[in-house]
């Protein structure tokens, strides 16, 4: 039997499955209800209150970990759903999966880090 | 005072059926009727053709597992009186059916054996040396995963095995992590060869079901998460060590 | 000759809708999906910040849309559905122990659910104040 890599993409998972549990549902109910509803007076989530968040090193930390993490998560899970579902994906699927969630980490780290500089 | 209830069952004769068929049968019941006791009411008074495995009739010899209304049960372990609305019983799902309530089970025994659960040592400490010793905790690493009676309800309840026969499946699993575990053993290297594989600890997605189904409170998914930590600890150290 | 004949039962596309634990498998790897749209709102929306007051604005007002609220509303309990799986099986992946005792699942459990709570406050307190 091979060895898989799959401890790789499983703490990844872990982790990512540890920050949706702790740390999303509050983010939704902040930026997805509570905000938008206007519960949450629109100048605590200003334009230049979030900026700063995000300039700082700790927000940006924050956001980083809020928005990239979950995604390995998902990725993960569904990578695995396919194959609950019988669609025996082959490697082209799982790197275009996982490559989702790795573009999506870069991507918001760039973002910050453009900000941070 | 005996009740009456329906029973059907998933009858499958090789020489005469194409596929399996429902058959029902009514059968006189008391409070303290085992559905392996149901079993043997229609074999001696209603049809001697029905087949079923059966031995000590006290969850211990784990011949007796089949689903009951969809779920995997130890026969002698399922009781009429739980089941007002009546019983559908088939042989154990993800298993072949050899006839009746029968499933072909080689494939989860080759499992078991592939996992060499018995202690590797090639150098046993000898007799002046004392005896082995083992604190609670030491125990407590491997016991419940020994209670394991090979009954095979965890495979029949577990997807990830039903969809791919190559995964080595909860109870194997659990006991390759209770000889892992138990401080005796020194082939802990061998068996890690499985634990690593996608065969082995991680074709499991942690569906959780094997543990719900098990009549001895094995739990095998969490010997298999152990086992993920282990084999993610395993990588880890293969990455400094190239070539092993 | 044998007369053996094993009969295989074909699992099916749909085995998941026939067994009640299995169909509860099945919810919580599906949050995965709005989890990760969630994510991706909230990268596009950090995008948006990069680019200024009007941009970020305009992200905000969208999210005010009935489509999103619903969207977000989904999200948010099925997000809480994969909390109570991930904090219940936790203790199954954690080995501890104090000296020659297991520290109790409970203990594991009750620690994550107290993490989320102060977790949601803090966050809380941070727009607020
Ligand atoms: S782990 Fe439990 S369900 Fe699985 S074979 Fe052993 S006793 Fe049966
Ligand atoms: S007859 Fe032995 S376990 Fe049921």
């Amino acid at each position: 039997m091979k060895r898989s890599n799959e401890p790789v993409f499983w703490g990844m998972f872990g982790a990512g499955g540890m920050v949706a549990a702790l740390f999303t549902p509050i983010a939704i109910l902040i930026t997805g209800l509570l905000v938008p509803l206007g519960i949450i007076p629109a100048e605590q989530f200003s334009y230049e209150r979030v900026l700063a968040f995000s300039q700082h090193w700790l927000g940006a930390a924050v956001i980083w970990v809020i928005v990239s993490l979950p995604l390995w998560l998902c990725m993960h899970r569904l990578y695995h759903t396919l194959h609950d579902f019988g669609i025996h994906a082959g490697n082209l699927v799982k790197a275009l999966f996982y490559g989702v969630a790795f573009a999506g980490s870069v991507a918001c780290a760039t973002l910050l880090l453009l900000g941070l500089i | 005072m005996a009740e009456v209830m329906k029973i059907e069952i998933l009858r499958y004769r090789p020489e005469t059926d194409k596929e399996p068929v429902w058959q029902t049968f009514d059968v006189p019941f008391t409070r303290e009727m085992s559905l392996l006791e149901a079993l043997a009411y229609i074999k001696d008074e209603l049809d001697p053709t029905l087949s079923y495995r059966w031995s000590c009739r006290m969850a211990i010899c784990g011949s007796c597992g089949m689903m009951v209304n969809g779920i995997p049960k130890l026969g002698c372990k399922t009781f009429l009186r739980d089941y007002p609305k009546g019983m559908k019983v088939e042989a154990l799902a993800n298993f072949p059916i050899e006839r009746d309530l029968v499933v072909d089970m080689s494939d989860f025994i080759e499992k078991l054996e592939s996992v060499k659960p018995y202690i590797i040592n090639d150098n046993p400490k000898s007799l002046d040396d004392g005896c082995h010793t083992q604190s609670p905790k030491d125990m407590a690493q491997y016991k419940q995963f020994s209670m394991c009676i090979n009954c095979g309800l965890c495979y029949a309840a577990c997807p990830q095995y039903g969809l791919d026969k190559s995964f080595t499946g909860p109870a194997a699993l659990a006991i390759l992590h209770r000889y892992n575990q138990d401080n005796r053993d020194a082939g802990k290297a061998e068996r890690m060869k499985i634990v690593n594989a996608e065969e082995g600890a991680w074709g499991c997605t942690f569906v959780g079901y094997c543990s719900q189904v098990c009549p001895k409170d094995v739990d095998p998914a969490a010997a298999i998460q152990l086992g993920k930590v282990d084999s993610a600890k395993d990588y880890v150290i293969a990455m400094f060590k190239p070539g092993e | 000759m044998t007369k053996r004949k094993p009969y295989e039962r074909k699992m099916g596309a749909t085995w998941w809708l026939k067994n009640a634990f299995h169909t509860k498998y099945i919810i919580r790897e599906g949050s995965s999906l709005v989890i990760a749209i969630y994510s991706m709102v909230l990268l596009f929306g950090l995008f948006r910040l990069s680019q200024g007051t009007d941009a970020f604005n305009g992200w905000l007002g969208a999210m005010s849309q009935p489509a999103w609220l619903a969207f977000h509303l989904l999200t948010l309990v099925w997000t809480l559905y994969h909390s109570i799986t991930w904090f219940s099986l936790a203790p199954k992946a954690a080995n501890l122990w104090l000296g020659q005792k297991r520290v109790p699942d409970s203990w594991i459990v009750n620690s994550m659910y107290g993490a989320l709570a102060g977790i949601s406050v803090v966050g809380l307190v941070l727009v607020l104040i």
